[in-house]
């Protein structure tokens, strides 16, 4: 388990680090899933280009129209801000579940999301809040949803001259929000069999305005569960009404077999847990109120 | 024996080992740097069967820093196969694949080059032309399979098959009041230390001596290796002063060891194979029992269970290793700690195209343990019964010792009701159980388990004789050297690596007892395998009762020399003479007396001081042969395997989410008796680390393999072993029945809460289970079946 | 693949060495400086066994290039001695509580206790879990490793720090 030998820089701006991307060249940040795929030789590029020692790659701003979260920024250092725990609840319940301590010491949000395993929490969270991604490449810079820069297992709308810059999450507009967060994996820590983020906005009269549920590790990426989502908005949202809108999560998903479980183990523990974040995403709308 | 006389043992004393541990001076195979080292990586058949149509490393060796590349067929021309204790001359098992890779990530070749990461550069670039070919998966049908062989000269998949019958099973059966059959399932897991494999090998051509140092910790090593190697045995050094980093029985790198071996001596050069931990799972050949158990058990109305007929078919993988012998050693427990009257043993070991099976803790006795309980678990349900009471009914009772069960076995002392009313007494078991019965209420799923096993301890190797009768092989001893040296500093020498057991403060500590000297003076050193007391390695369970008693031994000759040296000077017979703390004085004049000081300066510098005739120096080896174990079976195949037997009763409570089929252990109580604890921090730690490794191999742990043959489980992130968050804080509670067959009551503890925490973890979960009217037959019990169960009525839907 | 000169502080000592860009920490520490202390249990960032403090903050060795810690500050279980060499208090507490057996987990357990208890000299049972759950340990079952944190964090207190 060594890797493969390749060349390395170190820029010091995102232009340079742009500068160095091409097909054969591969981004670190946090290393902590491309150092393994290098030492099995998974992963074999030319160049790896680190961006640890660009500053402004790493970062939490609150713009006031949206937070900012620079792409090298550490998940540990998400985790500790008081700005994320008051605006982006729901992110933070993620980070959580992301590793353990030392994994979240080096591991950034970007690498996370830039890495797109359809089982990672990062990149549903994002999902389910919304939240769009800023891509430089050496043609200029662009905005994208998160949907969007989802494509599949490990694959990205990222082009192979781009860096992912930067990721953006709206600010709620109402002050009753809620957000509930479940994983089932084996042992704590690992790789989520099954997860489900969930994301609710009430009206003063308790009527949802807004409602989102994504689902990962069920899918060949996260999934947003749209049909489930229309039949919670509008309505005044109790325990029976998630229920039955839970029903159509299986349809809305395509989860696979392996060796940790069924596809439809996937399938039924999705509307279990799908049930479950939303249920606490209700809780916590309502508590928010109170 | 009373703890209350004793100085040193059974006191909690501080482990010497820890603190090169702590302060990162241990030392492990890794880090014996020796200058000139070449480093080997393997290529590995992608194949589960495939048959080796060509070899070309052209490329391979025409990389700088490569050295060498061997085939399969290079070792085959130079050395034998390796030996493993079955007279099946057509299944050869050499370090690399010769002809045919049998199972998915065989090695193949072994490049040779400066640097691991050169080396795997080259492994690269080695181009192996295959014909796959189709291989056998299911044990069951390799078991039936007449075409689909791993070896086709053996003529079958089956390694062995063997027929035991002790008692009157067929009257006990026609006796009992009912009968139940049932089918339990142990899955493939292993040990899986942290550190994997290694192994260094120097070729001294001044000396013709084979240096090797290795994270071993196996009987017949060094004689396997020789003859394999075909270097005599006296020129095949193993240097045992390198710390093991956990092996648990699995540490058996025989095959890694011959091929560094004969690089070494072929290249002249030291050559070290340190298994990354990709080659460690996949083809380390260290898997563990992976077991299929039909059993019938009869039993009366009022709990007792009277015979057991067992069928055990195991999948060993591709090649033996001790596979098939993992079958006989629960021989020695074959009922538990139960008064079952009889017993029929089916014991079936095939082969099949997965990676071989090594000794794992135990031996085969945790799968074995787990059948056993399972029976009493179907019983007590199929009654209507209390678990606990149909325990209670077939316990062997402590007035009955010692115990000689069909099997042969005579148990040597116990008292399991006591034990296991403490374990009991300790999880406060009235409230345990409404606690579980408020969970219910409260609509979630709550188990308790309960379980009583058996740790045989001591070894032995007369099991293989049960499987092979040309092994007449009844002796399995271990040695321990003792010196004193002239200025009456204490070195004990033992034979062995250490992995984790403590051998040192063992050793010390009874020196230290013995003589009433403090043990933290007594140096204990590892000798070299040319240098050292006969030993079979610390397998079974066995050091503090095998090593402990030589090592005793050899103090008591020391003291018996010193008394005689001062019974010369001081001019009175021995029988005058008392021994304290290192001096010698006459009974009625104390002041008539000599010091340690003076004894040990006339031992070995003044000859004329001594007693006509006696040898200088002051030192004392004692071989110690296992108790009891000395004898072939008689004509029924009853044998005294193993001669110690520690007891555990298992209480631990878990709680199910009935959504996802999570089983989470909150809390968890073991009663444990291995008679007298020479360190009792290290019989705790060993106790509750075994228990956690019993939790791993029940809920989580498994070598998966797809119907085809490609193996799933290679890394850490596939095969889950239980973090801190899986582990809840364990309470330990120990009971003293001393062994009447050890030098100080001591048992066996090495292999620990592991050989029953399976059993009770099943238990605990068919006891949150059975309100649904469920039961799980099968280890690991992951999540997603036991979801299935709960919701879908069986666990694959 | 040009090999890179880069400049580590190691528990205190400075070293220059050249690397080539594909090696890691844990082989710089182990290969180029021989501080065999920190050990290689998985390669791939699960078991733990390789973690060390990078300025301060503990981290997996095995998954960050020796090139990456240029001008940065390691600390290996080698660095949690006292001066003379002798055991520190939490290595002393992980003797007290015999909080090993084979020893080889012990290196990473001690780095994740000592960044544990420079932030918090009074954990829960919660805190020392989340602290050590990326690091496995074979022989243990954890509770004396536990116990050890405890002791240590006691003694700390204690020691009024």
């Amino acid at each position: 388990m060594k890797p493969a030998p390749f060349d390395y820089a170190r820029p010091a701006t995102i232009d340079e680090a742009v500068a160095l991307l091409d097909d054969d060249s591969i981004v670190i940040a946090g290393g902590q899933t491309l150092v393994p795929m290098l030492a099995m030789r998974m992963a074999r590029p030319d160049r790896v280009v680190d961006i640890n020692n660009i500053p402004e790659l790493a970062g939490i701003t609150d713009t006031g129209t949206e937070i900012v979260i620079g792409a090298a920024t550490r998940q540990v250092d998400v985790l500790n801000s008081g700005l994320v725990a008051e605006k982006l609840p729901l992110l933070r319940k993620a980070i959580s579940f992301v590793g353990h301590t030392q994994t979240r010491n080096r591991g950034t949000v970007g690498g996370s999301l830039a890495h797109a395993d359809p089982a990672a929490e990062i990149p549903l969270a994002s999902l389910a809040m919304d939240a769009e991604v800023t891509l430089k490449g050496a043609g200029g810079e662009r905005r994208i949803g998160v949907d969007e820069f989802l494509v599949g297992p490990m694959m990205t709308a990222r082009e192979p001259d781009e860096l992912l810059v930067s990721l953006h999450y709206g600010l709620a507009s109402g002050t009753r929000v809620g957000t509930g967060f479940h994983e089932m994996s084996e042992r704590h820590g690992d790789f989520a069999m099954v997860a489900a983020a969930a994301r609710l906005e009430l009206d003063a009269g308790g009527a949802c305005t807004q409602a989102a549920l994504a689902l990962g590790g069920v899918d060949a990426r996260a999934v947003r569960i749209p049909a489930l989502e229309a039949m919670l908005t509008g309505q005044a949202v109790d325990a029976a009404l998630i229920q039955r809108a839970a029903q159509e999560i299986p349809r809305a998903i395509d989860p696979g077999d392996d060796q940790h479980a069924s596809a439809d183990y996937r399938r039924r523990v999705a509307v279990a847990l799908g049930e479950r974040a939303l249920t606490d995403a209700l809780e916590d709308a309502k508590g928010t109120a109170a | 024996m009373s703890s209350t006389n004793l100085r040193y043992v059974s006191r909690k004393r501080t482990v010497r080992e820890d603190k090169r541990f702590v302060t990162g001076k241990g030392k492990f195979v890794q880090d014996v740097a020796l200058p000139g080292t070449l480093h080997v990586a393997v290529v590995q058949s992608p194949y589960p069967k495939a048959k080796i149509l060509s070899i070309d490393a052209s490329e391979a060796l025409a990389m700088e820093g490569v050295h060498a590349v061997l085939t399969g067929d290079e070792i085959a021309a130079h050395c034998d196969p390796i030996r493993f204790g079955l007279k099946l001359p057509e299944v050869k098992w050499y370090p690399l694949a010769v002809g045919q890779a049998r199972y998915a990530g065989e090695w193949v070749c072994a490049v040779v080059a400066d640097s691991p990461y050169i080396a795997e550069d080259a492994a690269e670039l080695v181009d192996v032309d295959y014909e796959p070919l189709e291989p056998v998966i299911d044990p069951e049908e390799a078991f039936e399979e007449t075409e689909r062989l791993v070896h086709p000269g053996n003529g079958s998949n089956v390694l062995y098959h063997g027929h035991f019958h002790w008692g009157t099973v067929d009257e006990d059966f026609a006796a009992a009041d009912e009968t139940l059959k049932f089918r339990v399932r142990w899955g493939r897991s292993s040990t899986v230390p942290i550190e994997t494999f290694g192994a260094l090998a120097r070729w001294d051509e001044g000396t013709e001596i084979l240096d090797i140092w290795a994270s071993i910790q196996m009987p017949n090593f060094v004689e396997l290796l020789s003859s394999t190697l075909r270097i005599p045995l006296n020129s095949t050094r193993l240097n045992q002063d390198v710390d093991v980093g956990g092996s648990y029985g699995v540490k058996r790198g025989i095959k890694h060891a011959v091929l560094v071996g004969y690089l070494a001596r072929k290249l002249k050069r030291p050559v070290r194979l340190i298994e990354d931990r990709l080659v460690n799972m996949t083809s380390g050949d260290a898997h563990g029992p992976d077991r299929i158990f039909d059993t019938e058990v009869a039993f009366n109305k009022d709990g007792e269970i009277r015979s057991l007929k067992i069928r055990a078919l195991d999948d060993a993988g591709a090649y033996p290793g001790r596979a098939p012998f993992q079958l006989a050693k629960p021989i020695s427990a074959i009922v538990g700690p139960y008064t079952i009257n009889s017993v029929k043993y089916e014991a079936i070991s095939v082969v099949t195209n997965k990676t071989g099976q090594v000794p794992v803790r135990g031996f085969g006795q945790s799968p074995t343990n787990y059948m056993i309980e399972s029976a009493v678990e179907k019983v007590a349900a199929h009654l209507g019964m209390d678990r606990i009471e149909v325990r209670r009914r077939n316990l062997i009772p402590a007035d009955a010792f010692p115990y000689q069960i069909p099997a042969g076995s005579k148990y040597d002392s116990g008292d399991y009701q006591t034990v296991l009313q403490k374990a009991l007494d300790a999880a406060d078991y009235d409230n345990l159980v409404k606690r579980r019965d408020a969970a219910r209420a409260e609509g979630r799923l709550a188990g308790i388990g309960i379980a009583t096993c058996l740790e045989p301890g001591g070894g032995n190797n007369i099991f293989e004789y049960l499987m092979n009768p040309s092994a007449e092989i009844t002796t399995f001893s271990e040695g321990a050297e003792l010196r004193v040296d002239p200025d009456g500093l204490i070195t004990g020498v033992v034979g062995t690596t250490t992995s984790g057991q403590g051998h040192e403060t063992l050793v010390a500590t009874i020196i230290g007892e013995e003589l009433e000297m403090d043990p933290d003076e007594i140096r204990v050193v590892h000798a070299d395998s040319l240098n050292s007391p006969i030993t079979r390695s610390p397998v079974a369970s066995r050091m503090a009762i095998m090593l402990g008693s030589s090592t005793a031994a050899a103090a008591q000759k020391v003291k018996a020399k010193v008394m005689a040296i001062a019974a010369h000077n001081l001019g009175k017979a021995v029988e005058e003479l008392e021994y304290s703390e290192g001096t010698v004085f006459e009974r009625g004049d104390p002041a008539n007396k000599l010091g340690w000081q003076e004894i040990c300066f006339i031992a070995h510098k003044a000859y004329h001081k001594m007693p006509e005739g006696m040898e200088p120096g002051l030192q004392a080896q004692h071989v110690f042969q296992v108790p009891g174990g000395g004898q072939l079976p008689d004509e029924h195949q009853r044998v005294q395997i193993y001669p110690c037997f520690s007891f555990q009763a298992h209480v631990p409570y878990v709680e199910i989410d009935p959504k996802t089929g999570h089983v989470s252990v909150l809390d968890y109580v073991i009663g444990h008796d291995c008679g007298t604890q020479i360190n009792p921090d290290i019989v705790r730690g060993m106790v509750i680390g075994g228990l956690a490794h019993g939790i791993g191999a029940a809920l989580y742990e498994k070598f998966q393999y797809r119907p085809d043959g490609q193996f799933l489980s290679a890394t850490f992130a596939d095969y889950l072993m239980p973090s801190v968050y899986e582990i809840p804080m364990v309470k330990d509670v120990e009971h003293c029945t001393p062994s009447p067959l050890t030098s100080h009551g001591q048992k066996g503890s090495g292999e620990g809460g592991y050989l029953g925490a399976p059993a009770a973890i099943a238990s605990a979960v068919n006891d949150a289970l059975a309100p649904l009217g469920h039961c799980i037959d099968e280890l690991p019990m992951r999540s997603h079946l036991i979801e299935s169960l709960i919701n879908h009525g069986n666990p694959n839907a | 693949m040009s090999s890179l000169e880069i400049t580590v502080s190691v528990n205190g000592n400075s070293y220059t060495e050249t690397v080539e860009p594909r090696v890691t920490l844990v082989d710089f520490l182990r290969d180029k400086l021989a501080l065999t202390g920190t050990h290689i249990g998985c390669e791939h960032g699960v078991c733990g066994a390789c973690s060390v403090l990078l300025d301060g903050v503990p981290i997996r060795s095995c998954l960050m290039l020796a090139v990456q810690a240029d001008g940065r500050a390691v600390t290996t279980v080698e660095g949690l001695t006292q001066e003379d060499g002798t055991p520190g208090l939490l290595q002393d507490a992980f003797r007290d509580a015999h909080a090993m057996q084979c020893g080889y987990c012990i290196p990473g357990m001690l780095i994740a206790s000592e960044a544990l208890l420079r932030e918090n000299t009074d954990p829960t049972l919660d805190d020392i879990r989340e602290a050590i759950g990326g690091n496995i340990c074979r022989c243990t079952g954890y509770v004396q490793i536990i116990e050890a944190i405890q002791l240590a964090a006691e003694r700390l207190r204690e020691a009024g720090r």
